[in-house]
């Protein structure tokens, strides 16, 4: 396997340069997961406003592919409404499942793509889904929350 | 070659014949660096030949079939347990109890004493902040379910197991210390002695994790004075699917069955059953049947290539592991920083860049580490780290291998650096 397909620049630019890292108020849900394998760790809060997301703040402890995916889950789903932000998380997640068999949407996921050669890497796959879970499980408990 | 402290010539490259799979390549064409064998050891040919023959001539059920073909199998399977027995030092062939690995061996010990009525409101159960999660969850179970308390000893800085204190921790309310020989993650090699007198003194029993004893020492039990010791087949160049419970034939015999099933009864009518003697009672339904044959046949590798050589080989191998590593700016090694009592398992953190990113570029130039918390969660957490990257070594590895290891090392530093 070829090192650089895993690591790509986007992604190494995202782990050493964190986008939206750090936790923040206000929010609405706040979530712990964990990846039993690992002990990799996030804990991650949203703060929703109007349907829409207004802030993914976190703060992660895990390998490069964990920290850069949480980096570019606050790029992508800050700003969107809640229904969007959720699409864009089933196009992430069907990259990473697909095996490197699913074409990756640029329009949809902007730097996601660079995750692709992830999805050759089955060991790595739940690094880069680690984030994405704790979102949807946040955001479905902030969704309830305001319901 | 390597001349091994016990003066006696070790072939190692005569040895790695013997393991098919480290001739193998990975990674595109690159040789196969296998240094996690702390995790799971390579198998040689004559253990894998041995289950094969068995399966290919000689397989039925055991005690049960009354042919020609189950009396074979019978024989092989029980003449694994005369094995190990032997292997191990046990004054009785009943006392080798099998199990599907030491995670199961242990989970058993601390059921049936909890039923025994061993561990009650006013007991206590002591571990150590190193065990392996198999030695932990088993006792956090046991003492939730029977109101017992569950102590431990910490370990020090340089990770030793701290005794400082040893008086007021085993105390008489103690029933069971459950402790590793050597540690999974450390490397850490237990002092034994002193923590099976004083719990003697009290009346304690005593269960030793000897996981990773077992591959790498010479071990007799009945000379060590353990009550229990439990080790796991598939790290000592045997098969899965078996591990072994050695418990002291007196103190078997006391405890009641573990799981129900065939095998394991004396007689069953409908309305009770009464069960059979050790080792027999603790193993319900069709055992481990070929791997108690590739078991047996581990033992007779093991056992030729001599377990003071091979001791002397993981002492030197581990020794110059050490040294290499300590050479890399930015690495640290959590455990022992010499070779003193400790066994051959390396964890250590190489700057900031994450255990998974190093076993990822190292995975890449065809070497196999362990990347994560090794099921120690507790001891990662007293040396302030979530996770290490483990390298971990056997009767067949090299100093060539540690080298390729270093230069991996150097490589990730660069690969993250710049
Ligand atoms: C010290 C120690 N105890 C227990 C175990 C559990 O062994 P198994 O997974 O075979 O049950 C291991 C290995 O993983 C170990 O290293």
């Amino acid at each position: 396997m070829n090192l650089d397909s895993l690591y790509q620049e986007i992604i190494l630019d995202h782990y050493k340069r964190p986008h939206g890292a750090g936790l923040r108020d206000p929010f609405e849900a706040e979530v712990h997961h964990v990846n039993p394998t690992c002990g990799d760790e996030i804990t991650l809060r949203v703060h929703l406003e109007a349907g829409t997301v207004s802030d993914v703040s976190y703060a992660a402890e895990g390998c490069s592919i964990s920290q850069a995916s949480a980096s570019v889950l606050n790029d992508l789903v800050v700003g969107k409404p809640v229904t969007e932000a959720l699409q864009v998380l089933d196009s992430f997640q069907a990259l990473m499942q697909g095996k490197g068999q699913v074409e990756a949407d640029e329009e949809v996921l902007e730097d996601g793509i660079a995750f692709a050669g992830v999805a050759q890497f089955p060991a790595r796959v739940k690094c880069a889904l680690l984030s994405w879970m704790a979102f949807k499980d946040a955001t479905t408990r902030a969704v309830e929350e305001s319901a | 070659m390597t001349i091994t402290a016990a003066g006696v010539d070790y072939d190692v490259l005569k040895v790695r014949e013997d393991f098919p799979i480290l001739g193998r390549t990975v990674a595109n064409g690159l040789p196969l660096v296998y240094l996690d064998s702390a995790n799971t050891s390579q198998k040689p040919r004559q253990v894998v030949e041995a289950i094969e023959r068995h399966y290919l001539e000689h397989n039925a059920n055991v005690a049960r079939a009354m042919h020609t073909l189950g009396a074979e199998a019978t024989e092989a399977f029980e003449g694994g347990r005369t094995r190990i027995a032997e292997f191990i030092g046990a004054p009785s062939r009943d006392e080798v109890v099998f199990a599907k690995n030491a995670s199961e061996a242990l989970n058993l010990v601390a059921r049936v004493l909890a039923d025994a009525g061993r561990l009650g409101a006013d007991r206590e159960v002591v571990i150590t902040e190193m065990e392996h999660h198999s030695n932990i969850v088993p006792w956090q179970l046991a003492t939730e379910r029977t109101g017992a308390t569950l102590r431990w000893f910490g370990v020090t800085d340089d990770g030793r197991l701290d005794l400082d204190g040893i008086e007021q921790l085993i105390t008489e309310r103690t029933a069971v210390v459950s402790l590793t020989w050597v540690s999974n993650m450390l490397g850490t090699v237990n002092p034994l002695d002193v923590v099976i007198r004083r719990a003697h003194e009290v009346g304690a029993l005593v269960v030793v994790d000897a996981s990773q004893a077992v591959p790498q020492m010479p071990v007799d039990v009945a000379s060590l004075g353990a009550d229990f010791v439990v080790f796991t087949g598939h790290k000592m160049v045997g098969p899965t699917g078996i591990g072994v419970l050695w418990g002291r034939y007196d103190v078997l015999a006391e405890l009641p069955p573990f799981l129900g099933g065939g095998e394991m009864i004396e007689t069953v009518t409908m309305e009770r059953s009464t069960f059979a003697p050790p080792p027999a009672r603790f193993e319900a339904g069709t055992p481990p049947i070929a791997q108690s044959v590739g078991l047996g046949a581990a033992a007779d590798y093991l056992d030729a290539l001599g377990m003071e050589n091979i001791a002397a080989h993981e002492h030197a191998i581990t020794a110059y592991a050490l040294g290499r590593l300590q050479e890399i700016d930015g690495l640290r090694v959590v455990g022992p920083q010499t070779a003193e009592e400790r066994g051959g398992a390396v964890s250590f953190t190489l700057g900031d860049i994450h255990p998974h990113d190093v076993a990822q570029v190292l995975d890449s130039r065809g070497i196999a580490v362990r990347a994560g918390h090794h099921c120690a969660k507790p001891a990662h957490r007293r040396f302030g780290v979530q996770s290490t990257t483990r390298a971990s070594f056997y009767l067949y590895t090299t100093e060539a291998e540690i080298d390729a290891l270093v230069e991996g090392l150097v490589a990730t530093q660069k690969y993250f650096g710049g």
